[in-house]
């Protein structure tokens, strides 16, 4: 009996892995229909992940180019939800406030400061049109890109204090309006009003959320006043001279732009201060709810998935009762038949997931390739790290396991008789 | 002490709670070695009977002793031990996996037991070698005639080196000459190398090849009594 009692439960693993195998090669299109739904979770928890990393990555990149230093003040209080952005557009930031924020008593430290405007405009040379992105800003607005005119110049304060006609023009904007021809002293029409263009930048792709190679930069005055003909702007852009100055520059604005307007209630602003840090926190919190969103559409499709395992599982038992009777009449114990139902629930499982995986991955790279060769976002990078891969697997697994285990345990209280009797 | 020891065997189906008695108190010994027809027509109970010996099936009362001990002894686990290594099954349908090769067949019980792997495939070559199967090797069994499907399924109930094969029918779904051939196989196992042979059967003529035929009606037994004369299998075979 002592024999009896060792050799219990010793059932090699490597046949019953060769047996569940065979198992499903016997039912090759069902096996493959059954484990669709694991196949599309686990793509979709890899794609989630990949292409969630891969944005999060290229966003905070794109607020990092903003640089550290960096600061934007813009009219309106923070908009605190969709239908707030009515709020945002007002006219709250002028020259008065653009001297006020200029002016070292009133705000620490030697910074410069470029005012912005922007508007959508049409742009033609002779019969060629398009409509873009005008940009009014000053040399500090280049630095901050960290992007220089391939051909010509960039144009110089004089020409911001003139409000000169001029533009510095992006490699798309050129390509449209000029082909193959030279650009530069060519004067482009915006708004009835003729432009002369002295620049041209280098192909730069997607920067601090814009497609550089798309707009045109032109001095802030000349955009402000003879092309929109306004008093205001729509940014104060304001670089501070170190890192650690910029939370007491921020204290600064807030306290010089309340006493300037007399606001008391910091509720009532009409302004918003943001700096790469509070950017980069809202693109963190925002990301983790969508990357929690997308995980939980992934894991209603796993568990459709494995409630289809279950239910061909479920059939498989029945169909192959007679198997079970002889198995179990010639030494299977009940361990052995659920650990042999179990181990084909989980190769199927498992091999879900390693198709999702793949077809996850391919579909990963293919959306970066596009959002790389299409969006412009040169930057993007093929992100797929091998926690997804072993969380793929591991959630298959487990799915696999969970709703396996039902059935196997169905297979094994079979009884031998009734399963040999069975027709 | 007789390898298998029945007494008073009884055994009541409840069927849609009305309570059948298909055994009615049956008491014999089959020894080590022998070679035992138990033969009766169809629902005389003879199946149930060996169910119940092959500790497939408990009896509602009376007692059955395999080695002295009977299924109540041992845990499930322990009953499918020695199912596995004790006992070798052939029945009427074959019962073996489709879509999968002779050597596999008759492999089957070898995955079940605490045999190593490195003697797998000697004892799987003994027991196919002793059917006469071994140049079918891979054929799937769903090609085989169902002489040589039977004779797979008794490679497989000889693998682990049982001391007792129960045949339920191992003739019933085959020709005269098939028929004939499994007989003669079953007979040479028993005088060749000694395994014990307990054979269902309700044919007279089949019956005849075993040295003792129990004879079962209506759930009792009729006659219990030894062959005189063994009928050879090679001298032909009579459905």
């Amino acid at each position: 009996m002592t024999q009896i009692m060792a050799s219990k439960n010793k059932m090699k693993i490597i046949p019953q892995i060769k047996i569940a195998a065979k198992g499903l090669r016997t039912h090759k299109s069902r096996s493959a229909l059954t484990i669709l739904g694991i196949v599309i979770g686990i793509m979709a928890i890899i794609m989630v992940m990949a292409i969630g990393k891969g944005a999060e990555d290229l966003i905070l990149d794109q607020i990092r180019g903003m640089g550290s230093r960096t600061l934007s003040v813009e009219p309106g209080r923070m908009p605190q939800g969709l239908s707030d952005f009515a709020e945002v557009y007002t006219e709250s930031l002028k020259d008065r406030e653009v001297k006020a924020l200029s002016n070292p008593n009133n705000i620490r430290g030697n910074n410069e400061i470029a005012p912005f405007v922007y508007l959508n405009a049409t742009v033609s040379y002779g019969n060629e049109k398009m409509r873009t992105m005008i940009e009014g800003a000053n040399r500090l607005w280049m630095d901050i890109l960290d992007v220089e005119p391939e051909e010509g110049t960039m144009f110089t304060d004089t020409d911001v204090k003139q409000m000169a006609r001029v533009a510095v023009i992006g490699s798309n904007v050129k390509e449209e309006l000029f082909g193959d021809s030279e650009a530069i002293g060519k004067r482009i029409k915006i708004k009835n009003i003729n432009v002369k263009v002295i620049g041209v930048l280098p192909p730069t792709g997607v920067k601090m959320m814009m497609n550089i190679d798309d707009i045109i930069t032109m001095p802030y005055t000349t955009v402000q006043k003879v092309l929109m003909g306004i008093s205001h702007y729509h940014a104060i852009l304001i670089e501070a001279e170190t890192e650690e100055m910029v939370p007491g520059i921020v204290e600064d604005i807030k306290a010089t732009l309340r006493e300037m307007h007399g606001i008391t209630d910091p509720d009532k602003d009409d302004f918003h201060v943001g700096t790469m840090e509070d950017a980069m926190e809202i693109i963190g919190s925002v990301t983790s709810v969508l990357t929690l969103l997308l995980i939980a559409v992934a894991a209603i499709s796993l568990l459709v998935g494995g409630i289809g395992i279950m239910n061909i599982m479920l059939v498989s038992v029945t169909e192959r009762t007679r198997e079970i009777g002889l198995r179990k009449a010639i030494g299977a114990t009940r361990t052995d038949i659920i650990s042999q139902f179990l181990i084909e629930s989980v190769i199927l499982t498992i091999l879900g997931g390693i198709i999702g995986i793949i077809i996850g991955a391919a579909f990963t790279w293919l959306i970066g390739f596009g959002i790389r060769e299409f969006g412009g976002f040169v930057s993007w990078r093929f992100f797929f790290p091998m926690s997804a891969v072993a969380l793929g697997v591991g959630v298959a697994a487990a799915v696999g396991l969970v709703f396996g285990l039902y059935p196997a345990r169905q297979a094994s209280k079979k009884s031998p008789i009734e399963a040999l009797r069975y027709e | 002490m007789a390898l298998i020891e029945a007494k008073n065997i009884r055994k009541v189906y409840n069927h849609e709670m009305v309570p059948l008695e298909v055994l009615k108190g049956m008491t014999f010994d089959i020894e080590e070695g022998e070679f035992v027809a138990i033969m009766g027509p169809s629902g005389s109970g003879k199946s149930t009977l060996l169910h119940i010996l092959g500790f497939l099936d408990p009896q509602t009362s009376g007692t059955c002793l395999f080695n002295g001990k009977g299924m109540e002894d041992y845990t499930e686990d322990e009953i499918a031990h020695i199912r596995n290594k004790e006992m070798g099954f052939v029945f009427q349908a074959f019962n073996l996996l489709p879509r999968t090769n002779v050597y596999d067949n008759v492999k089957l019980p070898l995955i079940y037991s605490d045999r190593p792997e490195k003697e797998w495939h000697d004892l799987i070559m003994k027991a196919i070698k002793a059917v006469g199967m071994e140049h079918r090797l891979e054929h799937e069994t769903s090609k085989l005639s169902g002489g040589e499907k039977q004779r797979v399924a008794i490679a497989r109930a000889l693998v682990n080196d049982a001391k007792v094969i129960f045949a339920d029918e191992p003739t019933g779904n085959l020709d005269s000459k098939s028929g004939a051939m499994i007989m003669k196989t079953l007979q040479e196992l028993n005088q060749q190398h000694g395994y014990t042979i307990i054979l269902i059967t309700h044919e007279t003529y089949t019956a005849e090849h075993a040295q003792r035929i129990i004879k079962i009606i209506d759930g009792q037994i009729k006659s219990d009594h030894k062959v005189k004369k063994r009928h050879d299998a090679n001298h032909g075979f009579k459905k």
